[in-house]
């Protein structure tokens, strides 16, 4: 569902006006590395503007510089034509930019009224006034057609419920310029709508809104016009509806976007592979009941379904990470008890979790330790790796899958986000698994990341590894999987294989709730 | 406050919710609070049950306000920078110093009106110190203010080794004078306690400043995205730690007659033990400044019953430690139970 499209700026607006925000020849340096190199961006009033590119490509760097987050190194910035130069996010915001970001920057600990008026609150007799921050953040919220109580805590409220109530502080003050940074990737599809019908009223009222997401489809339906950043410089600016999405992957790439190797896939009329894990009737409250699944040698099954459909639950009941109700899961034909994460990987079943930072990455520590971690847990204190050992085993794995920067004592925290997924899988490969579950293991990184792991994954396959890959797109898990189990409320209610499905009869099985 | 007044015309949330529902989204911060609350009755009622009718008297009802006005100037002083989810170790060694600094001011001579003012300012430099350790120069707050004790106590003994009395009845007179109605008395000590009190809830509740240091407690970035003034409220809670400490030292010579440099030590921890049981999370964030009435009321009411029972005062910290778990546990489970919300 698209947007008609409509004139990008009003005519009016069109020749000659001048943008309502500016940013020109914008550099600013990380030591050597320049994050953002001579780049030019405009915001004119009334339009929802995106700025794409890959991890890396300055996109953060970008919104830092206009929020008042950092200073340029050069190039200037300019509201309404006149040379602003920020100091603090709060001289950008009293100036008529505001921000909204993936992790919400409120207080869960106070009121919705107070997280929306604090700081610029009405006062009565120079007290703060609880009554007062009421009354206007109730009249602010009705102005976003929103019901939220606003004497209630900030903190019960849901991820998404907290987003509006940030974007209501955002919009509280003369917003001008609107940023916000990925705001739907914790939303549901309802939410998203509701997110999008509030930033068609802001543009309609004249907001510039800068909306940064790593989904495409969001970012055709709202986004009037795209500005392209790679490796810190400007690609170029385009009308949304006049781009291919082809063509905006190829400038975000830079180059011809390395196809997915097609892997070769077992037929139907081959003798299927032996079974390596079978599941029976696995149930672990909340979220899966009455599971069954198999892992064949080498092969790849995807699993498929809405979020909250069961997907985590089913990952970690298969790992040892959560205890199991009731259900059977067998190794090779033997029952085994996976009633820990430290059993299960001594059974060569290994688990990566949707939630990289987390429960993943250790962020501080070096690149080297996070990925001979696991395997030295392994061994016990008093087998402690040589670390000439160590050092030799993390470089194999660098290079074998490519992590960039290969800088095994850099601190893994410093590496983009497809990088740290590729760290985390070294750490679970050098274990020497035979059974890989991988929940959203490309969730949140840039294409070519992604392209990358999925390769990955398929190569693993091939040499005999048994692979489970969880993910949200679809089109992902029927390229990567062999097999599709289809998971609903809970349940997994078929499990096909993928050849015999597109993304649209797939899409159907996971929505229809009954057929 | 004024959540009862907008009840009744308030809008639904964003889902259908029961009433209790509603309440608790609005106030379910206060529930350990009320625990502390329903703790204190149960120990009045329980004690006065148990000690046939002689506890729950004017004379001791009093007494307990008397006995631990210090005690509540310091935790009130701790309830603000705990809010902001820092600690400050060094309020007990504070109050020795101030204690015994003004001492030492009035036996030479010094006239009360200055010596008074000093010792408050002395606790607030102290304060400072700390604040801006942990301010400017990004010290965790346990260490700035544990460099903050051993400062202060050093200091205490660099004024005097031994006791020194302290006889102006400016001084005295805080703690003889005793306002009477009936059988109830008050010193001008409690009343100065009381007033730290009430003057810190208006403070935390109804200023930007207060409402700055709810906001660090619950997430600093935040509070800095938003244009508060994260700076300069963090350095001025422990300014009013500090300060909290120099006026319990004040209260503390006037009640014991006497400035000493071994006076309180390992009260702070009392102090953080009172503020805990009244529901202030040790996070930050959360909690009330009337909960750290509550707690050190538990506090002193422990202390008068096992004085009343005759019983070894090692029992009050068993107690006490028993009644820290109980809060700390109930605390971690309100804590669960948000985040499951969201």
């Amino acid at each position: 569902m698209s947007v008609a499209p409509r004139p990008v700026r009003d005519n009016d607006a069109m020749d000659g006006a001048r943008p309502l925000l500016e940013l020109t020849g914008a550099t600013v340096r990380f030591g050597a590395d320049a994050a953002l190199d001579d780049v030019s961006f405009q915001m004119f009033p009334g339009e929802v503007h995106s700025l794409m590119g890959e991890n890396g490509a300055g996109k953060s760097t970008l919104i830092k510089a206009i929020t008042g987050a950092l200073a340029l190194d050069a190039g200037t910035l300019t509201l309404d034509g006149r040379r602003v130069d920020f100091a603090t996010p709060h001289d950008a915001q009293r100036a008529g930019i505001s921000s909204v970001y993936q992790e919400i920057e409120l207080l869960p600990n106070l009121s919705v009224a107070e997280n929306i008026m604090l700081g610029r609150g009405p006062r009565s007799r120079g007290a703060v006034s609880q009554r007062l921050m009421r009354a206007r953040a109730r009249e602010i919220l009705a102005e976003l057609g929103l019901e939220i109580d606003p004497a209630s805590t900030l903190g019960t409220h849901s991820v998404a419920v907290q987003q509006l109530v940030a974007i209501a502080r955002a919009i509280s003050t003369d917003v001008r310029v609107l940023v916000l940074d990925e705001p739907t990737s914790s939303l549901d599809l309802d939410e998203v709508a509701e997110l999008f019908r509030i930033i068609r009223e802001l543009r309609s009222s004249g907001v510039a809104i800068l909306f940064v997401s790593h989904f495409l489809d969001q970012v055709y339906e709202i986004c009037d016009r795209v500005t392209v950043l790679r490796d810190g410089k400007f690609v170029g600016e385009y009308v949304t509806q006049e781009l291919l999405r082809i063509d905006l992957v190829h400038k975000m790439l830079g180059r011809k976007m390395s196809d997915y190797k097609e892997r070769h896939r077992a037929s139907v009329d081959e003798p299927e592979a032996p079974v390596f894990l079978s599941a029976r009737g696995v149930d672990s409250a909340p979220g899966i009941a009455n599971a069954d699944v198999d892992l064949g040698e080498g092969e790849v099954v995807g699993v498929a379904g809405l979020l909250g459909s069961g997907r985590t639950a089913l990952a970690r009941a298969l790992t040892g990470v959560s205890h199991l109700d009731s259900g059977i899961i067998r190794i090779e034909g033997s029952a085994v008890s996976l009633d820990s994460p430290r059993r299960a990987i001594s059974l060569g079943v290994v688990y990566s979790s949707e939630n990289r930072l987390a429960e993943g990455i250790l962020g501080h520590l070096s690149v080297l330790e996070n990925i001979t971690l696991a395997v030295q847990a392994q061994r016990g204190v008093f087998r402690r790796m040589r670390p000439a050992r160590q050092r030799e085993l993390a470089q194999s794995w660098v290079e074998a899958l490519a992590i960039r920067p290969a800088d095994l004592d850099r601190p893994a925290g410093t590496l983009s986000g497809g990088n740290q997924q590729k760290v985390l899988l070294a750490r679970l490969l050098a274990l020497a698994p035979r059974v890989l579950v991988l929940d959203e293991p490309t969730r949140g990184i840039d294409v070519g990341a992604k392209v990358e792991i999925q390769n990955l994954v398929g190569e693993l396959a091939d040499n005999g590894l048994s692979v489970m890959f969880i993910s949200a797109e679809l089109e992902e898990v029927l390229r990567v999987g062999d097999r599709v189990a289809i998971l609903r409320e809970g349940r997994i209610v078929e499990t096909v294989p993928s050849s015999d499905m597109t993304v649209d009869s797939l899409l159907a099985l996971v929505a229809s709730p009954d057929e | 406050m004024s959540a009862t007044m907008t009840q009744a015309r308030s809008m639904p949330a964003d889902r259908p919710t029961s009433r209790v529902q509603t309440f608790m989204s609005r106030h379910g911060a206060m529930t350990p609070t009320f625990a502390a609350v329903v703790i204190l009755v149960l120990l009045l009622v329980g004690a006065e049950a148990f000690l046939r009718g002689d506890f729950i008297t004017a004379r001791t009802l009093s007494a307990l306000l008397l006995d631990n006005a210090y005690l509540l100037v310091l935790a009130v002083g701790l309830t603000f920078v705990i809010l902001t989810g820092g600690i400050d170790l060094s309020v007990g060694s504070v109050m020795a110093f101030t204690g015994i600094l003004g001492a030492q001011l009035v036996a030479s001579g010094v006239p009360v009106g200055i010596a008074i003012p000093a010792m408050l300012a002395g606790g607030s430099a102290v304060g400072l110190l700390i604040g801006v350790l942990v301010q400017r120069f990004d010290v965790q707050p346990f260490i700035a203010s544990l460099a903050g004790l051993f400062l202060a106590r050093g200091l205490a003994f660099v004024v005097s080794l031994a006791s020194i009395r302290v006889e102006q009845p400016e001084i005295l007179w805080l703690q003889q004078n005793r306002i009477r109605l009936g059988e109830w008395y008050v010193t001008p000590t409690g009343i100065l306690a009381l007033a730290v009190v009430a003057g810190a809830a208006v403070v935390l509740h109804l200023t930007q400043f207060g409402r700055t240091v709810y906001a660090i407690g619950g997430n600093e970035q935040s509070a800095r995205l938003m244009g508060l003034s994260v700076a300069r409220t963090k350095v001025s809670v422990y300014v009013i730690s500090g300060f909290c400490g120099g006026l319990a030292g004040l209260l503390l010579t006037a009640y014991s007659g006497a400035g000493y440099p071994r006076n309180g030590i390992g009260t702070e921890l009392d102090a953080i033990a009172a503020v805990v049981i009244g529901g202030t999370l040790l996070t930050g964030g959360r909690g009330y400044v009337l909960g750290s009435l509550i707690g050190v009321l538990v506090f002193g009411t422990i202390k008068t019953i096992i004085s009343f029972m005759g019983a070894e005062q090692s029992w009050m910290q068993i107690i006490v430690g028993a009644l820290l778990l109980l809060f700390i546990v109930v605390q971690r489970a309100i804590v669960a139970r948000s985040v499951r919300r969201r």
